[in-house]
């Protein structure tokens, strides 16, 4: 579904991404993970097609196409979903309009009827739902005012009307408490199945514990260093990032001296 | 002199005979004085401080002549498609109440709602004190103007206690180009009284014609008034008005103005808490396109103690438009305890659109708690990532965001048709693809 390869990406003329390759296969949950600076957040940035960011080097295809020929908007309506560490908020915006507008922007790609205001209702109320959140928040400006746990879970309700083929959480655990993030987790699993990826941007193993990744990669240098299964993850909770990026930078200074391959 | 005075001179030598309420000695002498001052001051010019940015030489140029009673030039449906439901409107074209056209209906005991006209025909005396002092100083040459050429307008007054449930809709209708109208609205509550006024400027065609108006509003104690000011007139029109109000003790007083036509627009709020305890809202929003220049200058006097001001204006600016804002506030040596607040935020979509904005405290006591924050930028790229990233195309994320910008200041008005009717303006400025998806 998502095959990445010696990707190379730039913010403000600084290398941040340096050769990443990553493939991600439908029905699976990748689990990135790495230190502060790494790179983890450009990875799903790039993804979602934010501007400013320079692609030096690399492709990336996602359903047979080329993703970084596509706007933020198209990649949106081929199934790509990122969930924002930070949400953006917006006034005067009211929630329920943005869940309708990107609904009906992506039926109308597919050649979907746009969805009535029952219909709309029925779907999103379903949701709401499952992520134990009250109605009254639909109403409400996207995000102003919501709580830290509250704009995290607003990012996953987007998600569930959504459906997307690719979802990207970038650090949704950050900043949620032990049943926020049940909460979350429930909604995210709730979401599993054999036709959708999921990749979870995460600095912390905690997350992994609720839902569990079939794979996990560790970001140093803007590259993968080292990819495994969960216990991957339980390692860095005890051993740390050090020992990784230490290693990263060994193997990098061995290809430097080898005259860079 | 000069060439515009001797103009003015000669249309009210030509019109005081039948000037509304020329039977009136106080009154033409007031004109007459009016007038005068005039001819001493002028139209406004740029070198003075409050008209810096707005020139009016255009207007000086045009030299409008004062607009003639009429019956004809708007349809039925044209104004039904401005009226509001369940309202009492009161219709005034080109400057002259239409009776024709008017609805006033059933109102409570205790109000008075007619035209100017008809109150200087039946209790003029009810004017004397509302249509100011024969050696008054007007702010501007404009006001003299209204004064000396003031034709027709809305008179209400609510008696102590009485309430209107219904909104009271004054709708200003411009028919023709090559004109000048100078309205002049009296409003006065009494004690533990209230209503809800709109004011709307519409215009039939898109010719270039003055309108310069005036409205006086006093707020008796405990008495609660809402004013909305829809300025809509033609692309070519000038707009001059003022809305003055006097606040009595624990009364609450609501502004909300519009400024939506217009080729040049200038607006001159006024607002005196006068008494302990006054309340008042000054809420805004201007948009403008084109070479459409928006002015709101706006002035708060905190003259007692306990007095709380609010004020909350936006401006979205495309094209090579330009807008004023200008917020004066003054808390007086005897007004502690005032607590003032402060916002004007602007929203630039074109890099040729250009704002001017100046908060203005002046602060005398010692005891208050006064803020402001103006800010002037481009829409968040942020915002236009979120929204894209959810499947909206960039132009229509602009456009949404726009729109939310400037639905934050029409939420807040709570006559549900009239914030319908706002929305539908403000879609309208939408692309048909944006629309869609709402």
């Amino acid at each position: 579904m998502l095959e990445i390869s010696n990707l190379h990406v730039s913010i403000d003329d600084k290398p941040i991404l340096r050769g990443l390759d990553l493939t991600v296969r439908a029905g699976e949950v990748h689990a990135i993970m790495g230190p502060n600076g790494s790179g983890k957040s450009t990875l799903a940035h790039v993804l979602a097609g934010r501007e400013n960011y320079q692609v030096t080097a690399g492709e990336v295809f996602f359903a047979g196409r080329n993703l970084l020929e596509l706007s933020p908007e198209e990649r949106a309506r081929e199934g790509i979903f990122l969930a924002f560490q930070y949400p953006v908020e917006i006034p005067g915006v009211a929630n329920i309009y943005l869940l309708k507008a990107a609904v009906n922007a992506l039926r109308k790609h597919r050649g979907e009827a746009e969805l009535d205001a029952v219909d709309f209702l029925a779907l999103v109320k379903d949701k709401l739902q499952l992520l134990g959140m009250e109605q009254s928040l639909l109403y409400r400006a996207v995000n102003q005012g919501f709580s830290g746990g509250e704009k995290k879970r607003n990012e996953i309700l987007q998600m569930a009307v959504l459906e997307p083929k690719l979802a990207i959480l970038d650090e949704t655990d950050s900043g949620l408490d032990i049943d926020a993030l049940k909460v979350v987790a429930t909604g995210v699993n709730s979401m599993r199945s054999g036709e959708r990826a999921i990749i979870l941007v995460t600095h912390y193993q905690r997350l992994l514990d609720y839902i569990v990744p079939d794979y996990v990669h560790v970001l140093a240098n803007g590259r993968i260093a080292r990819s495994g299964g969960p216990a991957l993850a339980m390692e860095l909770e005890t051993r740390g990032y050090g020992w990784i990026e230490e290693a990263a930078s060994q193997e990098e200074a061995r290809r430097l001296a080898g005259g860079g391959r | 002199m000069t060439a515009s005075t001797d103009f003015y001179n000669a249309e009210f030598a030509r019109l005081k005979a039948i000037l509304p309420g020329s039977h009136l000695p106080w009154l033409q002498r007031r004109r007459e004085s009016a007038l005068a001052s005039f001819a001493a001051s002028g139209f406004p010019t740029q070198r003075q401080e409050d008209w810096k940015y707005t020139g009016v030489t255009a207007i000086e140029k045009s030299r409008f002549e004062l607009a003639m009673p009429i019956s004809n030039g708007v349809s039925a449906k044209q104004i039904a498609a401005w009226s509001l439901p369940d309202t009492h409107r009161l219709v005034f074209l080109n400057g002259r109440y239409q009776p024709r056209w008017s609805s006033v209906g059933a109102l409570p005991g205790g109000v008075i709602l007619s035209s100017l006209i008809e109150m200087l025909e039946r209790d003029p005396e009810q004017l004397d004190s509302r249509l100011g002092e024969s050696e008054i100083a007007y702010p501007s040459g404009f006001a003299a103007l209204n004064m000396a050429f003031m034709s027709d307008g809305a008179y209400l007054h609510l008696a102590d206690g009485v309430a209107v449930d219904k909104p009271i809709h004054l709708l200003f209708i411009a028919s023709e180009a090559n004109l000048a109208t100078h309205s002049r609205n009296l409003l006065s509550a009494g004690a533990g009284s209230r209503a809800s006024i709109v004011e709307q400027h519409v215009a039939v065609g898109e010719g270039a014609y003055l309108t310069n108006g005036i409205t006086d509003i006093v707020v008796g104690r405990d008495a609660e008034i809402v004013h909305h000011k829809l300025q809509q007139e033609s692309h070519q029109a000038f707009h001059i008005a003022a809305v003055n109000a006097d606040l009595g003790q624990k009364s609450r007083f609501t502004s909300r103005s519009f400024g939506l036509g217009g080729a040049l627009a200038r607006v001159d709020i006024r607002v005196g808490l006068n008494a302990e305890r006054a309340e008042c809202i000054l809420d805004g929003l201007y948009m403008t396109d084109g070479r459409q220049h928006c002015d709101h200058h706006t002035r708060i006097d905190h003259a007692e103690p306990y007095g709380t001001s609010r004020e909350f204006y936006k401006g979205v600016l495309a094209g090579a438009s330009r807008a004023v804002f200008n917020g004066k506030v003054i808390v007086h040596a005897d007004a502690q305890h005032s607590d003032a607040d402060q916002s004007n935020r602007n929203l630039l979509l074109s890099d040729n659109a250009e704002v001017d904005t100046k908060p203005q405290l002046e602060i005398y006591a010692d005891d208050v708690k006064c803020s402001h924050g103006a800010t002037v930028g481009q829409l968040d790229p942020e915002q236009i990532f979120y929204l894209r990233s959810r499947g909206v195309d960039d132009e229509s994320a602009r456009a949404l965001l726009t729109f939310a910008f400037a639905e934050e200041v029409v939420d807040r008005v709570d006559i549900p048709p009239l914030r319908a009717g706002l929305e539908k303006l403000l879609l309208g400025r939408l692309p048909e693809r944006v629309k869609e998806l709402l």
